[in-house]
């Protein structure tokens, strides 16, 4: 009798499209992408306040999307380049390092705001309902528009260094796809993890500066050993820094293997950061 | 088509409490713990979301988990076994003490936490108004953050394109729409976010005590605006310790208590009870308001020096000590205020010496101290409630504890030995004066 009351209001739940059920969750869930639709205009409004907010009352305003990875080039080609002469495979090492640094202060920034994100909403997160996935997603989206200024900047460099770009240029949707995927999937691990233990907010950035030099930001991927460069590519931003200069520099040969691993391990992230954070999602409003 | 709008099921939730601070007073006893530290914090941390379900439960259905003997201390029930239906276009009241589960029930019909057991059925779009202003943020236009707060309400940009112009109207502040809100006024703010909750249109509507804001011109419009949304045949649930508003609002009313429903029927019926359950626990303070803000937390707060929750009063022209202790996580300024309301909820007198002395202090981030000596005026007999807030004032509420205290008023005697009570409509003071009988 129990099992046909059941039926009978999931049936409910089919026709009549505000139909709700509410009972204790449990289980692992993957994204409840009808949910997100529903809510694509707060999805949107959020990344736009995000955007819109970021440079708000400075003097430069979005100039500071290209000033912090322009000096940290400068500060790279002196210290890496000129004092320790890192190997920048024939090219001028500013090109070479602001190339890598393109993608790498889109995720280090997307990262790290991501991962903070659930603690910063915590106002939000216990007065209202909303589907939580859009919290960690909206920095890695609005980060986008600093990414696509810094990239400007880049083809800029590129003429004025005379380097013109190959065939492959065409693969960096794909590679900001990968990307992407990357940064959402730490960053919903990581943040979800810092609503209960705030101690993950304090290794954040500390993490995020060591894990560029397990990126190939400041010296090449080939001067990793040869018997290495597998585990090396475990490492996503491996394949996506040494595919961006393959793509637009020309120095190498588009490091296919490398990508495609790292690929597989952005998409392994993503899902796995996805069901956790959906798992602990409900908690979230008792934690905070 | 049914017309049961929501059907609770015997829903429960249960929280871990805790994240309590262990005290050393040895050197040698502090060191050793710090050194343990990481551990223990993790262990605590983590038990924050667990709970051991291997408790001996009487039978094996999951859903009974009555509080057994054995369970931890930390953990509290804030609702046990509710059951309860509405049904479509009620407007119902939930009243009930402080910490009697009317939030968390709020919290759970609107989705923000989950329950640990039970079942609840909702048919109709669901918003609910938990607090105004939701996500605005100060460097947008008013504009902006109407789009923005309506969305996270749960409406749709087209739904707010259409209802732009009424929106701003409603609120009066059309001249300032293009501005920052961080250049409004305190009173600005609040009138343009709760505009945009005003209209929303959902078919359900949850509402939690958010009608005590802005000025009283703009609460009569707001609560015009929610007589209007209740008659247009909505089901709203409406908690508030108002007993005035509630009467005027609703027809229905539940009544909580400890975590449980103590009554559900007509309005009249269940505030009556309220007064009298009331009635039962003469102890007086009727919760200790230890609450964290974003802003403040609030560690102990005592009335005329006295640790117990009972506090004798010598009689009815006295003082009131008040103290509250608490911690400051970013600069504020607060003051002490206090309202003394009737039976039936409406304040009848108002103590303020941030607005009447221009007293309000800064306070740096750490600990305070507040400390206030109320001079009561002389009631009449009966029962009063005094309710206590720190605030900056007209600015902003850092923290309430409505109807905190409970008075029992003996009244003062006349000279045939009776007492003047205010339940027989005599009002509430007894005041002092002069009259010469020239015959």
């Amino acid at each position: 009798m129990m099992d046909a009351e059941i039926t009978h209001s999931r049936q409910k739940e089919l026709y009549s499209p505000n139909f709700t059920v509410i009972e204790p969750e449990t289980g692992w869930q993957l994204i409840n992408w009808r949910e997100l639709w529903r809510y694509r205009d707060l999805f949107f409004f959020l990344v736009w306040r995000d955007v819109k907010t970021r440079y708000a009352q400075s003097i430069l305003g979005v100039g500071w999307a290209v000033i912090q990875p322009l000096f940290t080039m400068v500060v790279f080609t002196i210290v890496f380049g000129n004092l320790a002469k890192v190997d920048s495979e024939g090219l001028p090492y500013a090109i070479f390092s602001y190339t890598a640094l393109v993608p790498w202060t889109y995720f280090s920034g997307s990262l790290s705001s991501s991962s903070s994100s659930l603690l910063s909403a915590r106002g939000m997160i216990s007065k209202v309902y909303y589907p939580r996935l859009v919290i960690p997603v909206a920095p890695v989206l609005s980060k986008l528009i600093d990414f696509g200024i810094a990239l400007l900047i880049l083809f800029g460099l590129m003429l004025w260094f005379r380097v013109s770009p190959t065939i492959w240029a065409l693969s960096l949707p794909l590679l900001i796809l990968i990307m992407m995927l990357t940064a959402t999937g730490m960053g919903m691990w990581l943040t979800a993890l810092a609503i209960q233990y705030r101690d993950i907010n304090y290794a954040t950035g500390f993490f995020v500066t060591l894990f560029m030099y397990a990126s190939p930001v400041v010296y090449a991927a080939s001067s990793v050993p040869e018997q290495y460069r597998t585990w090396y590519a475990l490492n996503p931003m491996a394949g996506v820094i040494e595919g961006f200069r393959s793509a637009l520099l020309g120095s190498n040969p588009m490091p296919w293997e490398m990508i495609g691993i790292g690929a597989g391990v952005s998409l392994l992230l993503f899902v796995s950061g996805a069901l956790y954070f959906r798992r602990m999602e409900r908690i979230f409003a008792d934690v905070v | 088509m049914n017309d049961i709008a929501i059907k609770v099921e015997n829903l429960s939730k249960r929280y871990r409490i805790g994240l309590q601070e262990e005290m050393h007073d040895t050197l040698v006893g502090a060191m050793v713990d710090w050194l343990k530290r990481p551990a223990h914090n993790f262990r605590r941390l983590r038990r924050l979301t667990q709970f051991d379900d291997n408790v001996p439960v009487a039978g094996d259905q999951p859903s009974v988990l009555a509080p057994s003997s054995s369970e931890a201390p930390d953990i509290i029930w804030a609702l046990k076994d509710v059951s309860f239906e509405v049904k479509r276009g009620e407007v119902v009241g939930i009243i009930g003490r402080n910490g009697a589960g009317k939030s968390t029930l709020l919290k759970i019909l609107s989705r923000i936490t989950h329950p640990t057991s039970g079942r609840i059925e909702i048919d109709g779009r669901v918003s609910s108004l938990l607090e105004v202003g939701t996500g605005f943020h100060p460097e947008l236009t008013g504009r902006e953050n109407i789009y923005l707060n309506g969305t996270i309400l749960g409406m749709t940009r087209a739904e707010i394109d259409r209802k732009f112009d009424e929106i701003v109207d409603f609120s009066g502040v059309e001249k300032f729409i293009d501005t920052p809100v961080k250049f409004y006024s305190s009173g600005m703010g609040v009138r343009l976010a709760f505009s945009v909750a005003a209209h929303l249109e959902p078919e359900i509507l949850l509402v939690d005590e958010v009608l005590a804001v802005g000025d009283a011109e703009f609460q009569k419009k707001c609560l015009g605006k929610m007589d209007e949304v209740a008659g247009e045949g909505r089901t709203v649930l409406f908690v508030s310790h108002n007993m005035a508003t509630i009467r005027q609002l609703c027809e229905t009313a539940i009544l909580f208590d400890e975590g449980g429903v103590e009554m559900k029927g007509g309005v009249d019926c269940c505030i009556e009870k309220y007064l009298e359950t009331s009635e039962q626990r003469f102890g007086t303070i009727l919760q200790h308001g230890v609450k964290h803000t974003d802003d403040i937390s609030i560690s102990n707060f005592q009335v005329n020096n006295q640790p117990n929750d009972e506090i004798s009063l010598a009689d009815t022209d006295t003082e009131l000590i008040v103290d509250v202790w608490g911690y400051a996580h970013h600069p504020v300024i607060l003051c002490q205020e206090a309202r003394i309301v009737n039976l039936f909820g409406e304040n009848i007198a108002v103590y303020s010496p941030g607005h009447m002395y221009g007293l309000p202090l800064p306070y740096p981030i750490g600990d305070f101290h507040i400390h206030s000596i109320i001079k009561l005026p002389r009631l009449t007999k009966g029962r009063y409630f005094i309710s206590f807030f720190l605030t900056h004032p007209s600015v902003k509420g850092y923290w309430d504890f409505p109807n905190g205290l409970m008075l029992e008023v003996e009244g003062v005697l006349t000279k045939t030995g009776n007492a003047f009570e205010s339940q027989r409509g005599v009002g509430y003071f007894v005041l002092d004066g002069e009259t010469q009988y020239d015959q």
